[in-house]
């Protein structure tokens, strides 16, 4: 009787594992099945949108009217955005095909800087004219390789899970057919943009990695970088400093300081450019006790600062607390003229009003301006562009760099609509709505 | 005779005191956060300036409302609450604080205007005692272009992939992330960057659904208002566990704790 109850008992517990097994097994499957699902709908969308992108540039190229093409340029602009959304969702990081992906930004960044330019004024030149072509023809390309992925894709049932898991292992680095197929697209997209000759128009989507411009001057040793840090965070001399050089990787070497406070047992960071010993940015990371001062008295801090070290004519333009810390925003002011891309961060601890970070990252990628360029409208003129229905608070001039790039001087307008502010920029040579932007710098919390 | 003229004295006194030190000694400055915000959005709320929500974060809306109440009352118009700002304000209006305080721990939304029972001013029947008491204002300054929920997000995947690095470590990754957002070799959403496949390892293994502390959203709060120890990396690895051969031929430019940081 016992053993009968036994095997009975026995065969129940055989019995409801492998049941149980099997639902795993089922929905590890049906995961599986799902995550496939979603890398064949982005791939077969991108194939989709090549092909879309390049009958679209093809339809540019052939028209002729300005009010046609306008329309036609910012329909590139959008497929090109979307097959670019597409290929960030495919398995494809640890490959390069980072080429590509550039190609299909630049054809957006063209197409959408041609597109909401006055063609009647200023017609597509000859440079651009002959991007587009070359544009043209590298579609077509993209769109053969991809089309053969593709076939193969469907005609054997290949799967996006063997991609992801041979890149991850990289064991067998090139015998995948869908990795095969792409790097073949990659070394395809790398000979055009190297040999091809952008119009001017084209070439500002590589120039913010340009580097600190500003930096200039004779090279400065592991030694003068240490004493440019104890100068700059007027450092008594009892902590510990190491430097380290940056590697190739870098646009520009720079020196990275540490420096090890053992009273406090803190740290704080800085890198120096290595042309000319300029600061780039400063982080010190000591905790922050009870507020003490406020805002205002640290944004005096601050300012006092940006004088000590010969940051003159910089003025305040935003301040914010977070917690214990203020975060101010300093742009520099020439003759009255806010030059907005000559932006200085700062950092001061409200306990003592002492600085704990200082970002010069921005002042140091813009190119100085020559001369400030005057005005050839004005200001009331200015004023008639903008929307009625705002609510002019503040004006002034600014140089701002626009979508395109340039450094423009503008009328800034600071005005309200409604409950909400905004910040508005007339070419003060041209007359046109440089940049308009809502200000929001507050948001409920939702606990 | 005498005595009751210095009750009366003394009562008056009291009051001024009270209303004088209603307000701490600070300049007032847009972007400040705390106390003397209440008292500065709820006054300027009572003589009608201020329309916008109390919530004790120096915004926009406050700083017009000062400005116009400062305009009004011939002082020199600088959006800052000074001194003399502050007198003024306090001479011509009214601060309930402790009614004030009380809607803001209960969480009610409620106005401040002057001529109308307080009582009316409240909506919400959110009667139940306070369950948070250390609440002091009802919004946070954020970057621009930025949210809550685009921080946390992102202090999650600094938290997911690099919690045991040092704290600027920690930033460079938040850093490397918002490069990304600009460059046009990846997605240009802090949602598309993080989940693009393959992309981060604490995406693919679970660990950014952890719980992110404190160090990690000061350290993408960093990196939004523009600190970069990456020096302009798109990419990083941990040379102890990188499989990938391709990840090495990277340019590198520096080393931060475990993570070397490449273009």
């Amino acid at each position: 009787m016992v053993r009968v109850l036994l095997i009975a008992f026995l065969s129940l517990g055989v019995v409801s594992t492998a049941y149980w097994g099997y639902r795993e097994h089922q929905e590890k499957n049906a995961i599986l099945v799902h995550a496939e699902n979603n890398y064949q709908r982005a791939f077969h969308d991108l194939t989709y949108k090549i092909d879309m992108l390049h009958d679209q540039i093809g339809t540019t190229l052939a028209m002729n009217s300005r009010t046609s093409l306008s329309p036609a340029l910012a329909e590139v602009w959008r497929i090109a955005a979307e097959a670019h959304s597409d290929v960030g969702q495919l398995p494809l990081s640890l490959l390069p095909f980072n080429k590509t992906q550039q190609f299909l930004a630049q054809i957006g960044a063209f197409s959408y800087r041609t597109a909401v330019r006055d063609l009647d004024k200023q017609p597509l030149t000859k440079e651009e004219y002959e991007t587009l072509q070359a544009l043209y023809q590298k579609a077509a390309n993209i769109q053969n390789e991809l089309r053969n992925v593709q076939h193969l894709v469907l005609k054997n049932h290949l799967r996006w899970m063997d991609v992801e898991l041979a890149l991850a292992t990289n064991n067998r680095p090139s015998d995948n057919t869908i990795i095969d197929g792409f790097k073949a697209v990659e070394n395809d997209v790398q000979s055009f943009s190297e040999g091809t000759n952008f119009a001017p128009t084209f070439t500002t989507i590589t120039n913010r990695e340009k580097g600190f411009i500003r930096a200039q001057g004779k090279r400065i040793s592991e030694n003068e970088a240490k004493q440019i840090a104890k100068s700059f965070l007027g450092l008594k001399g009892t902590e510990t400093i190491k430097v380290v050089r940056s590697g190739k990787g870098a646009d520009e070497r720079f020196y990275s300081v540490t420096v090890f406070d053992p009273k406090t047992k803190t740290e704080a960071y800085m890198d120096i450019t290595e042309k000319g010993g300029y600061p780039i940015w400063v982080m010190d990371n000591r905790p922050v006790k009870k507020q003490a001062i406020s805002v205002y008295d640290a944004s005096v801090k601050g300012q006092q600062f940006l004088k000590k070290h010969r940051f003159t004519n910089f003025e305040l333009y935003d301040s914010s607390q977070y917690d214990n810390i203020a975060v101010l925003t300093f742009v520099a002011n020439e003759k009255g003229v806010r030059i907005y891309p000559e932006a200085i961060k700062m950092k001061v601890a409200l306990d003592d009003g002492t600085i704990v970070g200082f970002s010069a990252r921005d002042y140091l990628a813009s190119p100085p301006l020559s001369t400030i360029p005057k005005p050839t409208i004005s200001l009331a003129e200015a004023r008639k562009k903008l929307n009625p229905n705002v609510r002019v608070m503040e004006e002034r001039q600014a140089v701002i760099t626009n979508d395109l790039n340039q450094e423009v001087l503008c009328y800034e307008f600071l005005g309200t609509l409604g409950d909400d502010t905004y910040q508005i920029f007339i070419n003060a040579q041209t007359g046109m709505e440089e940049k308009v932007d809502k200000m929001q710098s507050v948001e409920r919390n939702y606990e | 005779m005498r005595g009751r003229m210095i009750s009366c004295l003394l009562v008056c006194f009291i009051m001024c005191a009270g209303e004088v030190h209603a307000f701490s000694n600070q300049v007032i400055q847009r972007g400040a956060v705390g106390d003397d915000v209440l008292e500065l959005q709820a006054r300027l709320q009572y003589i009608g300036f201020y329309n916008g929500k109390i919530d004790g974060v120096f915004g926009w809306s406050t700083y017009w409302a000062l400005r116009n109440f400062q305009d009004k009352f011939g002082l020199p118009v600088d959006g800052l609450a000074g001194e003399s700002t502050k007198t003024k304000l306090v001479k011509v209006s009214k601060y309930y604080e402790s009614f004030v305080k009380e809607q803001i721990q209960k969480g009610n939304s409620f106005t401040h205007y002057g001529g109308k029972p307080l009582s009316e001013q409240v909506k919400g029947d959110n009667n139940a005692t306070a369950a948070k008491t250390t609440v002091q204002t009802t919004a946070t300054n954020v970057p621009k272009g930025f949210s809550q929920n685009d921080i946390r997000l992102l202090a999650n995947a600094v938290y997911g992939e690099a919690r045991g690095e040092p704290y600027i470590g920690q930033v460079a990754v938040a850093a490397v992330i918002l490069n990304r957002l600009e460059h046009p070799s990846f997605p240009d959403s802090i949602a598309g960057v993080i989940f693009q496949p393959g992309a981060f390892t604490a995406v693919a293994d679970g660990q950014i659904w952890l719980t992110p502390n404190e160090t990690a959203k000061k350290a993408v709060l960093d990196a939004i208002n523009g600190w970069d120890p990456s020096g302009g990396a798109i990419y990083y690895f941990n040379p102890a566990t990188a499989t990938n051969g391709w990840i090495w031929s990277r340019p590198q430019i520096k080393r931060i704790g475990k993570h070397i940081f490449c273009k």
